[in-house]
């Protein structure tokens, strides 16, 4: 279907000869774009490990059938049997149903990362939402209203970005002494929508002078009207490759903060706790601990970052 | 003469220049500077002048779009200037504009029926809602595009045919005046002569009146009826066509009009050309009492102390802003 | 052997005569630019665009060629392919030549073609503040033409510099050069880009719509300068531009372009007088002019092809008062219509007599 051509689809063709300006004759930028995309096999790729994972987090069991935590401390930190290298002695190394070994405590490393996922994707996911939301809403007002509006704005934000992203994060945390996931989730939040609220800024900034904005002005529509109508729709190409690309920076943020102990705690289980776990036996011989839950996560937050960069090459006419 | 449609009396427009992170003002462009003018229900009022001789900025200001400084504004006897806002809005049905550049002024993710369609959106008196999509397709015929472009999106079209949904766009309201900035600047030739052609075309089938706003003098004496002549947010000669372009009483107009090429070749080396010295002064520091003095061949002391009013002068039958106005015959060959 | 002789054994640098470049031989008595069969293609995702389809004109010294057209009729291809500076890809040459006194240019190599660029031709852009470099003074700019080509030291640059500025009519010359480009109005800009052509005195000019952006008064002031250069070089002059009224102040001859193919050549006299294209007549014909007043202009239907998919026969058939079945079946050729006259068109003498 994507490759068919939209001009096809409307008769009533442009009177012969019509010179096509710009990119050829077909519908808006967004069934452009979607043709680009289908064609991009790194996109593809992304997308499909992209899709694999948030299947893990909305429906773990379709994955594995072991619990999230059913283990047993007795055959724990046990590599799997074809990964390179001897265990030190004592550690059984072939174990059946265990096809990427187990963990520090001991539980099934494959099923670990399968439910691992929830709480990253949940974070991630809730995160740039609301951060979309914050940064967006901001972002449009500043760029649209400019003035006074844009002076407090931009200097909240300038005040935002000043603050160092790890040591507010480390700060906030230890003073909120909450550990839960929604106490990372505020944090994420509260650090995180600057750059986006500046981003759509600068985008509302240059919308705002077009001439089709101020014809919208000359018939009378509201400023409401024409942020949501104009501004906003024009805007939102940017704004979805941000939080494509925001979803893989968060979940690595996420990562960090349960790895240097702020973030989620067990018996919640994720990516971050179990590099958490894994990394004082890594060096130890157990080098599997390491290796397995770091390539998930690499392996996402990398996806979504080239799925956001591939979405941006589509949507930018220029880069054709 | 018919009844007058737009009045503008002593309008200004100072646009403040601001610095530091407080945003204190220190100082002002006066981009537009008491002008008065008169807009006749039905006739064309081109306004020509140098990029930066606020032109563009003065039929802004005529519209509303941009809030005027002072001065009186009134459209059909109503009072634009101090207008409530909501008033101001739901009055923009009577006054329209089309811009010169046929690529940012049509919204890029909306169909070509959204934004004929959109007028409609904001004053849903004008058309019920039923009728709407009959109405667009009417418009489109109206400019001379196929209805059955309705569903297409600006991209697909070249620039006079942008050109041509812009228009779509403007009579949609059914405005009594339309404010043309540089309509046709941005097309080709030949495109041109089209797009010049449908606006008189509209204005005879539905008692338009045009502010026709352009630096392309011969496209100006073609539309136009009466033509303004601006320098430095200022008018400098106001008349008809054919006072402004026969009989030019400013130095200023003659300038210009000398300066247009005559795409004749046989005329070449017979025709005087004034050519100007020297760039346009900046509106925030204009000279003191007649704008144009510096770049003047007649200037004397009086021009730098006193500024000349725009009145009718002795020998003259239209209003110049001169100390010494005097016509001068630029358009034609001299020997 | 001491230190000094190692020294003085090396290559001499020569003392740079601008109009030498090695290696090519340039005729003076050859015509000073002849144009053959030039053709250019553009590689677009829609397919190959013949955007300069056989274009061929001779320039001699001292005159002026007006090359006319509408927006993507190929007029600033054939400039670029002239000076090599195509972006390629997605554009190439793909046939003809382009002779500078003999010297074919198309078959020159890079270094080569640098150097005939700004030394035997010079270019003046449309828009002069994307073309001079916002970071560096104009001064500075013009002065590392000298330094680089010619090896002049910083101050006789300067020096230079602060010559062409005043040459061209910049008030104030020797305090300007330390101006940067913005701080020049747009007329000041344009007169700063023309000294920049002239800088290594070359023997032909090509200005690519030099006014399109300036007001009219601004452009008088500006065409009077080339066309006074050039008379004072006995430079040859390509103007490239779609105003038919700067054209017929200062071309000695014009050459029509549509769609990627010249529709006709003639002097410029006879060109205003009676046009021999049918395109050329609907050109003038759609200028306002006094006599017009009231009545609607004369236009040209339609718009020009898309030039991925060119109409069949000639391209201007499809908007062509004189169309008939022969002008979609056959590709006109350039008729001679008079000595030193062409006209594309079957149907010369018809839109003669008309």
């Amino acid at each position: 279907m994507g490759s068919t051509s939209p001009a096809t689809e409307d008769p009533g063709a442009v009177p012969t000869g019509t010179p096509a300006r710009g990119p050829s004759a077909s519908g808006s930028i967004w069934k452009d774009a979607g043709r680009q995309l289908i064609r991009n096999p790194v996109f593809i790729v992304c997308s499909l490990i992209v899709l694999v994972v948030v299947s893990w987090a909305l429906f773990p069991t379709l994955w594995t059938d072991k619990g999230k935590l059913e283990c047993d401390i007795n055959i724990n930190r046990t590599p799997p049997s074809w990964f390179p290298g001897t265990p030190p002695p004592g550690y059984d190394t072939d174990l059946d149903g265990y096809p990427l070994g187990t963990t520090t405590l001991g539980c099934d490393m494959y099923s670990q990362l399968i439910w691992g996922a929830r709480p990253s994707i949940v974070v991630a996911v809730v995160v740039t939402a609301l951060t979309a939301l914050i940064g967006t809403t901001l972002g449009l007002w500043a760029g649209y209203y400019g003035g006074r509006v844009d002076t407090v704005i931009s200097r909240v934000t300038d005040i935002f970005l000043g603050l160092p992203f790890l040591l507010g994060a480390l700060l906030f945390l230890a003073l909120l002494k909450s550990q839960s996931i929604w106490a990372v989730i505020l944090v994420l939040v509260v650090l995180g929508w600057t750059q986006m609220a500046r981003i759509v800024r600068g985008t509302a900034l240059s919308l705002r002078d077009q001439d089709f904005v101020e014809a919208a002005r000359a018939m009378g529509a509201t400023n409401h009207r024409i942020i949501l109508r104009h501004i906003l729709p024009n805007a939102l190409a940017p704004i979805i490759v941000l939080c494509t690309i925001y979803i893989g920076s968060f979940i690595a943020a996420e990562a960090t903060l349960t790895f240097l102990g702020v973030g989620l705690k067990p018996p919640e289980v994720s990516w971050g706790i179990t590099i958490a776990q894994g990394q004082a036996f890594a060096v130890a011989g157990f080098p599997h601990l390491l290796v397995f839950p770091c390539t998930v996560l690499v392996v996402t937050v990398l996806s979504f970052i080239l799925m956001g960069d591939a979405l941006r090459d589509a949507l930018d006419p220029k880069g054709r | 003469m018919s009844e007058v449609v737009l009045a503008a009396a002593d309008v200004r427009k100072y646009f403040p220049i601001t610095a530091g992170v407080f945003k204190r003002t220190v100082g002002q462009v006066q981009a537009v500077d008491g002008v008065s003018l008169e807009l006749y229900e039905g006739e064309t009022l081109g306004i020509v002048g140098e990029s930066g001789c606020g032109k563009s900025t003065l039929a802004r200001v005529l519209m509303g779009l941009i809030p005027a400084t002072s001065g009186s504004i009134r459209l059909e006897g109503e009072e634009l200037v101090g207008m409530k806002p909501a008033r101001l809005r739901q009055i923009r049905r009577d006054v329209q504009i089309i811009f010169q550049d046929p690529y940012s002024s049509l919204d890029p993710r909306m169909t070509v029926g959204n934004i004929i369609g959109e007028p409609f959106e904001i004053h849903t008196e004008v058309a019920p809602k039923g009728d709407r999509r009959r109405r667009v397709e009417e418009l489109l015929e109206v400019v001379g595009l196929s209805p059955e472009h309705i569903n297409r999106y600006p991209h697909q079209f070249s620039g006079g045919q942008r050109q041509r949904i812009g228009i779509a766009r403007a009579l949609a309201l059914r405005p009594k005046v339309i404010i043309c900035d540089e309509p046709v600047s941005a097309l080709d030739i030949s495109v041109q002569a089209q797009v010049v052609n449908l606006l008189e075309n509209l204005q005879d089938e539905f008692g338009l009146s045009y502010i026709f706003v352009a630096h392309d003098l011969s496209v100006v004496r073609h539309i136009s009826d009466r033509v303004a002549v601006m320098y430095l947010g200022k008018l400098m000669e106001l008349g008809t066509e054919d006072q402004i372009y026969e009989r030019p009483m400013h130095p200023y107009t003659q300038a210009l009009l000398s300066a247009v090429p005559v795409p004749d070749p046989r005329l070449r080396g017979r025709r005087e050309q004034i050519v100007l010295t020297g760039d346009l002064p900046s509106a925030a520091d204009p000279p003191s009492g007649c704008r144009f003095r510096t770049r003047c061949w007649k200037a004397q002391d009086i021009c730098a102390e006193q500024e000349p009013v725009l009145e009718v002068r002795a020998h003259g039958d239209h209003p110049s802003a001169c100390h010494f106005a005097e016509v001068k015959v630029v358009t034609r060959a001299t020997h | 052997m001491s230190d000094s002789d190692i020294l003085s054994a090396g290559p001499v640098p020569e003392p740079a005569d601008s109009k030498a470049i090695a290696s090519l031989h340039f005729d003076p008595t050859a015509p000073l630019l002849d144009v053959q069969e030039l053709r250019v293609d553009f590689h677009t995702h829609e397919g190959v665009a013949h955007a300069v389809n056989g274009v061929s004109f001779t320039l001699e010294a001292g005159r002026t060629l007006g090359i006319l057209g509408e927006s993507g009729c190929g007029k600033s291809v054939t400039a670029q392919a002239i000076m090599g500076i195509l972006d390629s890809p997605p554009a190439r040459v793909v046939g003809g030549r382009v002779l500078l006194s003999g010297v074919d240019l198309l078959t020159l190599n890079e270094d080569d073609r640098r150097q005939v660029r700004a030394n035997r031709i010079g270019m003046v852009f449309q828009d002069a503040l994307s073309a001079l470099n916002p970071v560096f003074k104009v001064g500075w700019q013009l002065g590392e033409l000298f330094r680089k080509r010619l090896g002049y030291s910083r101050t006789q640059a300067r020096h230079e510099a602060v010559r062409l500025l005043d040459l061209v009519g910049i008030p104030a010359a020797a305090q300007r050069v330390d101006d940067y480009p913005h701080q020049f109005s747009g007329g000041m800009r344009q007169r700063v880009m023309i000294a920049m052509a002239l800088a290594l005195d070359p023997d032909v000019i090509i200005a690519d719509e030099p006014t399109t952006a300036l007001d009219v008064t601004v452009q008088a002031q500006i065409m009077k300068l080339l066309a006074d250069l050039q008379a004072e070089r006995n430079m040859g002059l390509i103007l490239i531009t779609h105003d038919i009224g700067v054209v017929a102040d200062v071309a000695d001859d014009i050459c029509v372009m549509y769609a990627g193919r010249e529709v006709e050549k003639a002097d410029v006299y006879s060109i205003y007088d009676k046009p021999a294209h049918p395109y050329t007549q609907a050109l003038l014909e759609s200028i306002p002019r006094v006599d017009m007043k009231g009545k609607q202009l004369a236009s040209i239907q339609g718009l020009p092809p898309n030039l991925t998919q060119m109409p069949p026969g000639c391209a201007f058939h499809p908007r062509c008062r004189f169309a008939r079945q022969r002008c979609r079946d056959d590709t006109p050729p350039l008729y001679t219509v008079s000595p030193g006259r062409l006209s594309a068109c079957h149907f010369f003498q018809e839109v003669l007599d008309t």
